[in-house]
């Protein structure tokens, strides 16, 4: 990797002058190499191999928890009565929210037309989907008898029963269930041509027939990239409310409930916000390590990354104004359970939790106000961890708090998870990071065809020199397989 | 090597598809694109690594009718997500009689909502919406598109195995109404990019699908069909079966069975659980002992406690239970000369004891509090009766009790004098 050199500084802003989005003087056929390279060296680097062989066993550990519990039930969680929605819950609103980034680069940046997003929005996207696959796993997993969760579908059947359309419960399943059809068909469509050039560049009849399936016979016609644009402004067009209801409607599992601290107008863009801050903070926990170990430190920039900073402040500081205006409205609407709540929250039992909570959410970001701290790597690393840790808490301090103290003093009850709480979480980690890392190993990391759009090259009313020959020579092809 | 190639290595055998011509920047494919237009040709196409600008004016492409593709779903979908709620939340078997059950909706009552309202219903249509939306955009991209399509001609040629990467192409396909083979290759020459490739339809293209895969996946398909057609049919055939469950979870549950010698639920191996120490279940709360046990101050009560209110109503109540609980024994006039004891006198039951006559000295000279008690918990070989009877129907017999005996005892004065002529 010691062909790039270290952080390029393109984060300056010169009137009249666009900062370069690639840098390292790429034309198209060295950013093809640069972006196929993960996929088409032989051996990926020592680092992939360590955390693949983690998230693997993290993953078998999934897999036995789910065993574990699916054999036993749900009282080997540490759930109780009242706190009957314990890690279950909380896990899913984590991971649908981290989710919720990657729509949110692919499409609603898209439509404001902010380039840069071109060289990250592959792999947000591909978060996003494995992060709505850990989701999913949760609610499906948490109803106790696995095998009947179809009833949470309008499935015909004998008893003439059916779900209850008036139930944000069911609501979710619509909205979830939509949401990761969506991203899949977005991430892949956007991911055809790229499939095709890998098609294209492959050496072993094997490797070209599977990429070639995927590729669905894409030649880049002038005539299907222009049905394609067109699908995908509408496909990102169609995103973008849907990744604002998503979580709004995640958030009304607890909003239309009658519980102190659930029921508030606020929840709904509150949830949002939250969920982009967090989907950010998981791009920049990705992204470090990913464009370091793949050598796409050109690609994914440093401008990139501090674009990233700047929306984890913006949006940070919108989840802080929404703890801070729960506060004041539990004050001004002077409803005593209400009030209790919010005072048990900061003062009671769980404070830890919301201190935790406030000091990796509303805190750390504010570092961002100072450019040192949005181009340090190391500083963006440990806030993004910050903030990762706190997002899960803050869904822990909503479900946990406002249950365990319910409108029955006698029936308080402590929430203490156990171990195969823990380890269902940490295996959710694991699915994560072995899609991840496959994905980054097998699929394109870089949507190359669009990062090409943005680069100076391909205006086509700009003069560029016509200097390269039109043989087709077979060594061009030679993937860049050792860089030192 | 020289830069004009018109056979690829590959391109031995089969008829002419068409003429490729190679640039190497997008203006120059941009100003060859407008020239092909301007020449009157329609079937033909550029091939580009990335979408160019301006390449849709350049070619003439008119713009795509996708969008009303998508909205056409888009609608479907909206309506669909309505009628769908309409149809299982606020219709019933009732509305629509002759469905079959499975199509039937079920119009149950939740909270006292209403059965319909739309704003519960939008987040779900919203949903089904752009679910169906988005399905028209990409689906009816690749239709339109003509995709997906493993192999085409175009991949026979090896140098256009970079229009993926770096280059752009530009093919008029054979079929065009003005393609000549001449005359065509000579006009592509003179465009600015390399000489023409002839692209032949070869059968037996390395990139081409197998054909043993082809028929190998449509096995594979219609198998896969088999699994639901068997369900399907198992859900309109009659059987005299039982349902068959995989998981036999609801079918046979752990529990605690009568005889069973313990329960496994509980380290003690009881099935239900003691009350906790210190607590009162609900209702159990008895500190009136004048009502609930006939006591006052550990002695017997001798008036009635102050929630029952005497009159000829409550007596008669009284008469009722008594004559349910109390006559089978006692006899109706109190005598103790009921059936039971009848049934025993004739049967000449070993140890029996007749029943008390509630209007010898002893039963009369009982206080009202001694009375309750008795019948709560029994007396001598009186079975307790306090759990069958409540408290207020206790106290009702009591009074009729008293009422019977003051009966047998009353003086002609105690008769009021209208009633007196019928005494005799």
């Amino acid at each position: 990797m010691a062909s790039v050199p270290n952080e390029i500084d393109n984060t300056w802003n010169r009137p009249g002058e666009r900062a370069p989005l690639i840098t390292g003087g790429h034309d198209f056929t060295s950013l093809t190499d640069v972006a196929c390279g993960p996929a088409e060296t032989y051996r990926p680097p020592r680092a992939w191999y360590i955390a693949f062989t983690i998230s693997v066993v993290l993953l078998a550990i999934l897999g036995a928890s789910i065993g574990y519990l699916i054999i036993n039930g749900v009282g080997v969680w540490g759930v109780n009565n009242p706190t009957g929605w314990g890690f279950a819950i909380i896990n899913f609103v984590f991971w649908v929210g981290i989710g919720h980034a990657g729509t949110l680069i692919s499409a609603i940046l898209f439509l404001f037309r902010q380039k840069w997003r071109t060289s990250i929005n592959r792999f947000a996207e591909a978060m996003t989907i494995f992060a709505v696959m850990c989701a999913g796993i949760f609610p499906g997993i948490h109803v106790g008898r696995i095998w009947v969760t179809y009833w949470m579908g309008p499935l015909p059947n004998q008893m003439a029963m059916w779900p209850n359309f008036r139930s944000p419960l069911l609501w979710d399943v619509f909205a979830v269930g939509t949401y990761a059809t969506v991203s899949l068909l977005f991430w892949y469509v956007g991911m055809i041509p790229d499939l095709a050039t890998f098609r294209d560049r492959s050496k072993n009849k094997i490797r070209r027939f599977i990429y070639g399936l995927f590729a669905m016979g894409w030649t880049g016609s002038s005539r299907h990239w222009h049905r394609f644009e067109r699908a995908y402004l509408i496909l990102a067009a169609l995103a973008t409310p849907l990744v604002l209801s998503v979580h709004s409607v995640v958030s009304f599992d607890f909003a239309v409930s009658q519980l102190p601290g659930w029921h508030t107008t606020i929840f709904p863009p509150y949830f949002v916000a939250g969920a982009i801050f967090g989907g950010f903070a998981m791009v920049v926990t990705l992204a470090l390590p990913a464009r370091e170990m793949f050598g796409l430190k050109n690609i994914i920039t440093l401008r990139h990354l501090e674009n990233c900073c700047k929306i984890i402040l913006l949006t940070g500081t919108i989840v802080g104004y929404a703890y801070l205006m729960e506060f004041f409205i539990s004050w001004y609407g002077g409803n005593q359970y209400e009030s209790f709540i919010f005072r048990a929250r900061a003062l009671g039992p769980y404070a830890w939790a919301y201190w935790t909570m406030i000091t990796c959410n509303v805190l750390a970001p504010q570092l961002f106000w100072f450019k040192w701290c949005r181009t340090n790597l190391w500083v963006m690393f440990i806030v993004v961890m910050m903030v990762n840790v706190g997002m899960w808490f803050e869904r822990f301090v909503i479900v946990v708090t406002s249950l365990s103290q319910d409108f029955l003093p006698s029936s308080w009850h402590y929430y203490v998870p156990t171990a195969i709480d823990w380890l269902t979480l940490a295996g959710s980690f694991g699915l994560f990071f072995t899609m991840f890392l496959l994905f980054c190993r097998f699929l394109p990391m870089v949507a190359m065809a669009e990062v090409k759009t943005v680069m100076p090259h391909a205006d086509a009313h700009a003069h560029v020199p016509a200097s390269r020959s039109f043989d087709y020579n077979p060594d061009d092809f030679e993937p860049e397989q050792e860089q030192k | 090597m020289s830069g004009v190639k018109t056979d690829s290595p590959n391109a031995t055998a089969g008829r002419l598809e068409g003429l490729l011509v190679e640039f190497d920047s997008p203006t120059a494919l941009v100003a060859a694109a407008e020239q092909i237009r301007d020449a009157g040709y329609r079937r033909w196409d550029t091939h580009t690594p990335f979408p160019v600008h301006g390449i849709d004016e350049a070619m003439g492409i008119r713009p795509t009718r996708l969008p009303f593709i998508v909205f056409l779903l888009g609608f479907i979908g909206c309506i669909g997500g309505l009628v769908l709620q309409w149809w299982t939340n606020a219709t019933g078997a009732s509305d629509f009689p002759g469905l079959p059950t499975f199509l039937q909706g079920y119009n149950y009552l939740i909270s006292g909502k209403p059965e319909f309202s739309l704003p519960a219903n939008i987040p779900v249509i919203f949903e089904t919406t752009v679910l169906l939306a988005a399905f028209a955009a990409v689906f009816g991209m690749l239709a339109m598109n003509n995709l997906p399509k493993h192999h085409t001609a175009l991949f026979a040629s090896e140098r256009f195995r970079r229009v993926t990467t770096d280059r752009f192409f530009v093919y008029v396909d054979a079929a065009d109404a003005k393609f000549d083979e001449g005359q065509t290759t000579s006009f592509l020459g003179g465009l600015g990019g390399s000489q023409p490739e002839a692209i032949h339809d070869i059968a037996s293209s390395p990139s081409a699908l197998p054909g043993g895969l082809k028929v190998s996946t449509l096995i594979l398909i219609s198998l896969l069909f088999i699994p639901p057609l068997v369900i399907a049919r198992a859900r309109v055939a009659k059987s005299n079966e039982p349902r068959i469950h995989i998981i036999q979870d609801m079918d046979n549950q752990e529990r605690f069975k009568a005889q069973q010698a313990a329960s496994a639920f509980f380290a003690d191996g009881r099935a239900s659980r003691p009350q906790p120490e210190g607590t009162v279940a609900r209702g159990d709360l008895r500190f009136d002992t004048h009502y609930y046990e006939g006591k006052i101050g550990g002695e017997y009560a001798t008036t009635y406690p102050e929630q029952v209110t005497i009159n000829e109503q409550f007596i008669r109540r009284g008469q009722e239970r008594f004559n349910v609980y109390c006559a089978p024994c006692h006899g109706l006039g109190g005598a103790g000369n009921g059936t039971v004891n009848a049934t025993a006198l004739r049967l000449e039951t070993a140890g029996w004891i007749a029943p008390t006559s509630l209007h010898d000295q002893l039963a009369r000279s009982r206080p009202l509090g001694h009375i309750y008690n008795s019948i709560s918990n029994g007396i001598r070989s009186m079975p307790p009766y306090g759990d069958q009877i409540s408290p207020t129907d206790r106290w009702a017999i009591v009074s009729y009790i008293r009422a019977l005996q003051f009966s047998q005892q009353a003086d002609l004065d105690d008769v009021p004098p209208e009633v007196r002529p019928e005494l005799r």
